[in-house]
């Protein structure tokens, strides 16, 4: 037989945790069948790590609560934080979050990233309850003019009261290919819709009507042009689409 | 970003069931997950791509643990509450004294043994894994858990000789 070297009890832990070499392993257990008393102690922390899962495991079969799996969170940070904290977020669920239908181009990659900056805008500042717009619906002329200047194309609003939502503004947001811009829209019930729209994103081709989801924002995209819309609400994909209608058949007469 | 985003969703159960094991309590426990859960998501641009993304969260719970810790006044023991007995009669079929024992005898031993004796022993861990997370080097960890688990197997074995037992609120 080869010499043995002692057994410490950091090894015997180990042999519990199944953390050691198997060839020390086999040595370990040699030695337990002749110290009665290490391997009673041994039996009890292996009982104790059973007894253990026994007791937390079924925690992991659990519906997770709203509160930690939602990025409603997210509303009780500071706006500052906020942009950062629901980028990182939504960049968690990854490309696999997103339903793709076409993967294979730089262009359709472009829409995709253009998707998802209009769900991450959404995610910021439609939770907003001081200041979700910049300049409110009430100075409607002056919104449209001055977006349309800063992103140099003639912008239209669509009216969306038939479908039951009320302009409630618009802001200036930093785009990836310059300045875009964002329309906010909201229900009777507070619901919030928003609108991205960019534009000079150079010749993309004309997309079809896009969906994506991440979390729980839906976003319906399409590219026309120069101009790029994509429209995002936390509301199911047929309630969303139906607005979307909307605005695609006001903007694209 | 395709792998480690889902991963992060996926542990979140694995969170939970840590942070349930050291504070006894479903509420408090789940504050505990979403206060790291929201720290992990404004501290996200400090995890290296490409670490372990599972030592990563559980060490940003750690330190919320702590700081929580740190925060409340001293002398403040956690009972049981009715949900986690619950839990615990859910969890096995064995007699509700003997489960009721464990967690309380989890609930008695020092926070610091505590925390390695169910990284290790319920999450999982290596011991390396484990001095990762808490922060401390690997012999504080093995002689930490040494001390959980003598301690735990004292109360253990006690309990079963004081048949009853009274939930400490």
């Amino acid at each position: 037989m080869t010499q043995q070297l002692p057994v410490t009890e950091a090894e015997l832990h180990a042999y519990v945790d199944s953390l050691l070499p198997e060839t020390r392993r086999a040595e370990i257990e040699a030695y337990l069948a002749t110290h009665a008393e290490d391997a009673q102690r041994v039996r009890v922390w292996r009982e104790q790590n059973h007894a253990l899962h026994e007791l937390f495991d079924p925690v992991l079969g659990e519906a997770l609560p709203a509160r930690v799996r939602n990025p409603a969170l997210l509303r009780r940070m500071r706006p500052a934080l906020r942009y950062a904290a629901v980028a990182a977020w939504l960049a968690l669920g990854g490309v696999a979050g997103w339903y793709l239908h076409d993967y294979d181009t730089a262009k359709s990659v472009d829409a995709v990233a253009f998707a998802r900056q209009a769900a991450i805008a959404h995610a910021v500042y439609s939770p907003e309850v001081r200041h979700p717009v910049e300049v409110g619906a009430d100075q409607e002329a002056h919104l449209v003019g001055w977006l349309s200047k800063r992103l140099g194309a003639s912008l239209r609003v669509p009216q969306l009261t038939a479908v039951g939502y009320q302009l409630v503004g618009g802001r200036l947001l930093p785009g990836s290919r310059g300045p875009v811009a964002q329309f906010m829209f909201q229900d009777g019930n507070g619901q919030r819709l928003t609108l991205y729209v960019r534009n000079g994103a150079g010749d993309s081709k004309e997309t079809a009507f896009r969906y994506a989801q991440e979390r729980n924002v839906s976003v319906f995209y399409w590219l026309d042009g120069k101009s790029g819309y994509a429209l995002s609400g936390e509301i199911d994909k047929a309630e969303l689409l139906r607005v979307a209608k909307v605005v695609y058949q006001q903007l694209n007469p | 970003m395709d792998g480690t985003g889902r991963d992060f969703v996926q542990y979140i159960p694995r969170l939970r069931r840590y942070a349930r094991a050291l504070t006894g309590e479903r509420a408090r426990a789940d504050d505990l997950v979403q206060d790291a859960l929201e720290r992990a998501l404004v501290k996200f641009h400090l995890w290296q791509p490409g670490s372990d993304l599972r030592a990563w969260l559980f060490t940003v719970m750690h330190n919320v643990y702590i700081n929580q810790l740190r925060a409340q006044p001293a002398g403040i023991t956690y009972g049981l509450d009715d949900e986690a007995i619950q839990v615990a009669t859910r969890a096995t079929q064995s007699d509700l004294l003997e489960v009721r024992d464990l967690q309380t005898a989890l609930l008695r031993l020092p926070e610091e043994q505590r925390e390695v004796l169910l990284l290790v022993g319920l999450e999982q861990m290596t011991y390396q894994e484990t001095a990762g997370v808490l922060g401390i080097p690997i012999g504080t960890v093995m002689s930490r858990l040494s001390r959980a688990r003598e301690r735990l197997r004292a109360l253990l074995a006690g309990s079963a000789v004081h048949s009853t037992l009274k939930v400490v609120k």
